[in-house]
């Protein structure tokens, strides 16, 4: 029996993603999974990526409808989403080419993270295009560049340091129509389908398990109090300096790992009504997943 | 003696002529593992010039591996009969703002010098040890008792400090006194 997931309109924030997620929550991952992404007419970077991590999680290679909206189809072909998702699902339907070359508003493609040489890629990438949107567009000092570029690192060295199997990292910039006054914002997906927060912490010898030792607990260990496996006093600070970044730069950082998610910084702005810093009994999922979004300044 | 370590270069030599960032820890690792190497060849006591100037990117986990581990292994566990200082040239904000906090985690400190000729202390000292380092470096070479009029500290209480300086490696001793790391290369 093959179970259908619809992919929601807009696969935007973390709200549409849990939406897609609790489709498939029970589905054995040897049954075969249809995700139907026809009317879905956005996605950000971190819906992207999660789309590809999704279907890393199947046993059963999962079927895939694309968009049908021409523009939709074409940023996705543009965003390189195409390039990895028709290697892990079976494509019904014709997938939209992209109808230009290039794209001001992608700062990074859809790229495959699984290797340290992979971070120097993507780190050589960013680097030649995040310069201007960031100064010019988002109005950030020119400094702000070097360490937004540094946090993409960390998020990204996460994925090869502990995650076990690869994932992907995406980054884009738009203009939030209904949101935030029409401010732009640059928004950034890191996902993987690991072995997850709690499952890295644990395999540290040194780990000590307690009654109350769950996901949540876990992410704040390591995304608030900078704790890894290892133990090596200057690991850990990865998480450290991305919220460092965003502290500065009124940006926002959600983690979501295993059936928890946490939010921080939490910034005055936030679109989103009485989000909670942290969630609890979300739909088990395997990995990190992080999505990262840096506002344009006013002053 | 000093030697001068370019680490754009050795990037290229132990990792890849194409990189030209210090990001990941794979990465400084190996880095740190090529400037060992060329410390292996000189003799001591020698003043090692590790140069950032060509640098693009250095992220958290690259400064760990070759500033915090190469502090940790030649300065804050250093043994009488090793003597190794080093003088961090061209870092840039963006540089500092990873050093800085791999200083803070493991306690370090050390000496940057911006290649024209301002040199600064960074990292984890106490307001005493800073101010008697700052004193030695304008005196240019000291002994305690020139501490002691310069930093208004008891001369007893200068030779304490300037001797955690040494062992620190923040300071050279001669035979005239201590000299500031920075103040002569």
């Amino acid at each position: 029996m093959t179970t259908v997931v619809n992919v929601p309109k807009s696969l935007d924030d973390h709200r549409q993603v849990e939406t897609l997620l609790e489709q498939v929550a029970g589905v054995p991952a040897d049954a075969k999974l249809l995700v139907d992404a026809r009317h879905t007419t956005f996605a950000s970077p971190y819906g992207l990526t999660m789309l590809l991590t999704l279907a890393q999680t199947r046993l059963e290679r999962p079927g895939f409808y694309p968009p049908l909206a021409e523009d939709t189809g074409s940023y996705w072909a543009r965003s390189h989403f195409y390039k990895f998702a028709e290697e892990l699902y079976d494509f019904h339907g014709r997938a939209h080419p992209s109808t230009r070359t290039g794209d001001s508003s992608v700062l990074l493609e859809v790229t495959p993270v699984g290797a340290s040489e992979d971070v120097h890629a993507v780190v050589e990438r960013i680097q030649e295009k995040s310069q201007q949107i960031l100064t010019e567009e988002l109005r950030l000092e020119p400094a702000a560049t070097m360490r937004f570029t540094m946090a993409l690192s960390e998020a990204c060295q996460n994925i090869v340091e502990h995650a076990g199997r690869g994932g992907w990292v995406a980054v884009q910039r738009y203009r939030w129509q209904a949101r935030l006054g029409g401010r732009k914002v640059v928004v950034m997906g890191v996902c993987d389908a690991g072995m997850g927060i709690r499952a890295s912490l644990e395999s540290s010898p040194a780990r000590r398990i307690t009654d109350s030792w769950d996901d949540r607990v876990a992410l704040e260990e390591a995304v608030l109090n900078g704790i890894s496996r290892h133990r090596d006093p200057g690991r850990g600070q990865g998480f450290r300096g991305i919220r460092s970044f965003l502290d500065k730069w009124d940006g926002k950082m959600g983690v979501r790992s295993g059936t928890a998610r946490l939010i921080s910084p939490m910034p005055e702005w936030n679109p989103v009504p009485d989000e909670p810093t942290l969630e609890e009994n979300l739909t088990p999922f395997p990995g990190t997943q992080l999505q990262i979004i840096i506002p344009e300044r006013v002053s | 003696m000093v030697t001068h370590i370019d680490l754009k270069t050795v990037l290229r030599r132990t990792v890849c002529e194409l990189f030209s960032n210090l990001v990941t820890r794979p990465t400084g690792a190996a880095v740190r593992g090529g400037i060992e190497q060329q410390l292996a060849l000189v003799e001591n006591p020698t003043l090692t010039v590790i140069d950032f100037s060509h640098v693009g990117l250095l992220d958290f986990s690259c400064a760990d591996e070759i500033v915090a581990k190469l502090l940790l292994r030649h300065v804050a566990e250093a043994d009488p009969g090793h003597e190794v200082y080093f003088l961090f040239r061209g870092i840039s904000e963006t540089h500092l703002d990873a050093i800085e906090t791999v200083l803070a985690r493991h306690r370090l400190a050390l000496v940057t010098d911006d290649g024209s000729g301002c040199v600064r202390l960074v990292g984890e000292l106490d307001d005493r040890q800073r101010a008697t380092w700052e004193a030695i470096f304008r005196l240019g070479c000291a002994v305690p008792d020139d501490i002691a009029g310069e930093a208004g500290i008891p001369a007893e209480d200068a030779g304490k400090v300037m001797e955690d300086l040494w062992r620190r490696r923040l300071v050279m001793r001669n035979e005239q006194g201590y000299v500031a790391v920075g103040a002569t290369a």
